[in-house]
């Protein structure tokens, strides 16, 4: 009875690991994913508690001193409190203002990538799962959308809709959505071929409990791969819109918005207003971005050693 | 194949039709544009009469008609800003586009693809490393910073290179081009680089992921064992193998270069199809966004088009399956 234990234990020793450890280690395997992932906590960090860090409240008029306008970085206030990275053209700290905006770019990104899920994914599955007519018409729709790029149908979009906070997440939706189908759709037919829905389906579950409590957790992974990377995206694009002027208004700058302030005074070589607002939407973008590039090497089976 | 082409073609003009009829509907309908075209002091009377000028009277399905009618006609309707013909307005500012696209796109194609077939055959030595965090970087950073940033550098801080315009052009067959004068030159190539800097990223990625998986196939191992020079493989075998997923996306991205030209346009002050939506959005000058829409929808599909047959006649696969299906 205890040759059997024995033998097997070595075998169990040398493999500890759950499949959660494994994606763990896995993940931090590359330094410059974790730096990332490090990077973009102290960003949500920031992001979340900018009206407790920030050292002034940028939006707070009667704070804001006209004189204190344009100032380099470094420079001391009228009443001695120093600008980090200089003021803009109403004397506001760009700080506290970088602070604030990335409030805004997160929460509009975030909001409208997730909402952009929820749709993409309810039609991906409803593709997958049923088939026929209701696949063809709606993965048409998806290829045509893809075939358009995401400004275009943006701009589109916001061309007739006007500004406006909800406006610009309706255009996000509406870009983003189809990448969501289109992924989820394209995991779920081959998860759906696999024998654990053809058991479920045949214990005679409802199509709604194989859909949502079989099919859909085992096509997470890309999708959450995507997400990461779409986030990205959809903080650029809106950075972009905001830039363009068709995106957010002007009582609720994002740091495309900032940036677009900071042209004007670029020429003059003013470079602070513009630049430090790229920075801070620079490391957002490429922390997401190396987060979500690892997250699909480690969860992608055909690169696993 | 020419069952493939002919279904092709039928799709292209459905998807053409529908769009029209989004553009129509989404332009036209949703808020009353006569809101817009006439000075808000007009009394009753007079808007009446504009309303019966411009159609606005008759049922939408009607109008919707009236306008594909008139857009075969090659009519989209006058610039209420330049009061000439948007369709006019739009094919003056396009070959500035274009000339701004396709320049990117080269830079793109002869920078990336030697990049990305590097970064694939050698992807853990520090070089292949270092273009491919210098792709994610290009993939990142938001093209309209960069455009700033190219500004700050080149024209304030170091003062090579002009800032805005186009600079001295040159007529060639019927069109003014910058590339063939230096000036011109020197006003291109921020925004040609600018523009090219996602497709450049997009080129190295697609370049290694082909490369990496190409080296690993049997036809290369093959290869190897007759013989072949090295040289050989990745020159012929492995580069046709990794262009057919370079042409479908580049293809497909001279589209988006366009449509994504109207932000190097607006920071670059670039005079093309671009900067003039943009304006004409800030002054709600419609039948140019409805020009411009109809423009740039009708040159997708016809990308798109293209694209898919060539990528037809380069993987035969694709037409025998789209074909039989």
């Amino acid at each position: 009875m205890t040759a059997p234990d024995t033998a097997l234990e070595p075998a169990l020793a040398a493999k500890p690991q759950t499949p959660f450890q494994r994606f763990l280690a896995d993940f931090f395997d590359s330094k410059i994913a974790t730096a990332g992932l490090v990077v973009l906590a102290i960003i949500l960090f920031v992001a979340i508690f900018a009206p407790w860090i920030s050292p002034q409240n940028p939006y707070d008029l009667s704070k804001l001193d006209i004189m204190d306008g344009r100032l380099e970085p470094g420079t001391k206030s009228m009443d001695g409190k120093p600008f980090l990275l200089g003021t803009d053209d109403q004397g506001r700290d760009m700080l506290s203002a970088i602070f604030y905006g990335l409030r805004t770019s997160l929460a509009v990104g975030v909001t409208a990538s997730f909402c952009a899920m929820i749709l993409g994914m309810t039609m991906g599955l409803t593709a997958a799962y049923f088939g026929g007519l209701v696949e063809t018409i709606i993965m048409r729709i998806v290829d045509i959308q893809l075939s358009f790029p995401s400004i275009l149908i943006a701009l589109i979009l916001l061309a007739v809709l006007g500004q406006g906070v909800d406006k610009i997440i309706i255009a996000l939706i509406a870009v983003q959505w189809a990448y969501y189908a289109r992924t989820t759709r394209g995991t779920a037919l081959v998860e759906r071929r696999k024998e654990y829905i053809e058991a479920a389906q045949c214990l005679a579950l409802g199509d709604r409990r194989v859909v949502f409590r079989h099919l859909f957790p085992n096509c997470l992974p890309p999708i959450i791969v995507v997400n990461t990377v779409l986030i990205a995206n959809a903080i650029a694009l809106e950075a972009t819109l905001s830039f363009l002027g068709l995106g957010l208004p002007i009582t609720e700058p994002s740091l495309g918005l900032l940036i677009a302030n900071g042209f004007t005074y670029l020429l003059s070589g003013k470079y602070w207003i513009s630049f430090f607002p790229g920075v801070a939407l620079l490391f957002t973008i490429v922390s997401i971005n190396l987060v979500g590039d690892q997250l699909r090497d480690v969860l992608n089976p055909r690169l696993q050693k | 194949m020419p069952v493939y082409f002919i279904r092709r073609m039928m799709q292209s003009v459905l998807v053409l039709f529908v769009m029209s009829l989004l553009v129509f509907v989404g332009v036209f309908a949703i808020g009353n544009p006569i809101d817009i075209l006439i000075s808000p002091e007009a009394d009753q009377h007079e808007i009446e009469r504009a309303t019966r000028a411009l159609g606005l009277d008759k049922p939408l399905w009607e109008q919707y008609g009236l306008f594909v009618v008139n857009a075969l006609k090659g009519d989209l309707g006058r610039s209420f800003v330049f009061n000439i013909p948007a369709i006019d307005l739009i094919l003056q500012r396009m070959p500035a586009t274009m000339e701004l696209a396709i320049t990117a796109t080269f830079m793109g194609v002869l920078l990336g693809i030697p990049l990305g077939m590097w970064a694939g055959l050698r992807p853990e030595s520090f070089s292949g490393k270092l273009i491919m965090s210098g792709s994610i970087l290009g993939f990142s950073l938001p093209t309209f910073w960069v455009g700033l940033m190219l500004i700050m550098i080149f024209a304030v801080f170091l003062g090579w290179l002009p800032s805005t315009g186009r600079g001295q052009t040159r007529e060639f067959l019927g069109v003014h081009l910058s590339i063939l004068t230096w000036d011109g030159l020197r006003h291109l190539a921020m925004p040609a680089f600018n523009l090219a800097l996602f497709k450049l990223s997009l080129v190295i990625r697609l370049a290694r992921a082909g490369t990496r998986e190409a080296i690993l196939q049997d036809y290369v191992k093959f290869a190897r064992a007759k013989g072949v020079s090295s040289r050989r493989i990745i020159g012929v075998h492995v580069f046709k193998n990794i262009m057919i997923p370079i042409v479908t996306v580049l293809g497909l991205e001279l589209g988006s270069t366009i449509a994504f030209a109207v932000v190097t346009e607006t920071v670059f002050a670039w005079p093309g199809m671009g900067k003039l939506i943009i304006d004409s959005i800030n002054l709600l000058d419609r039948p140019v966004i409805v020009a411009y829409l109809m423009v740039i929808v009708f040159m997708f599909i016809f990308i798109n088009l293209v694209v898919d047959l060539l990528y037809s006649v380069l993987d035969p696969r694709v037409r025998i399956s789209e074909s039989k299906g």
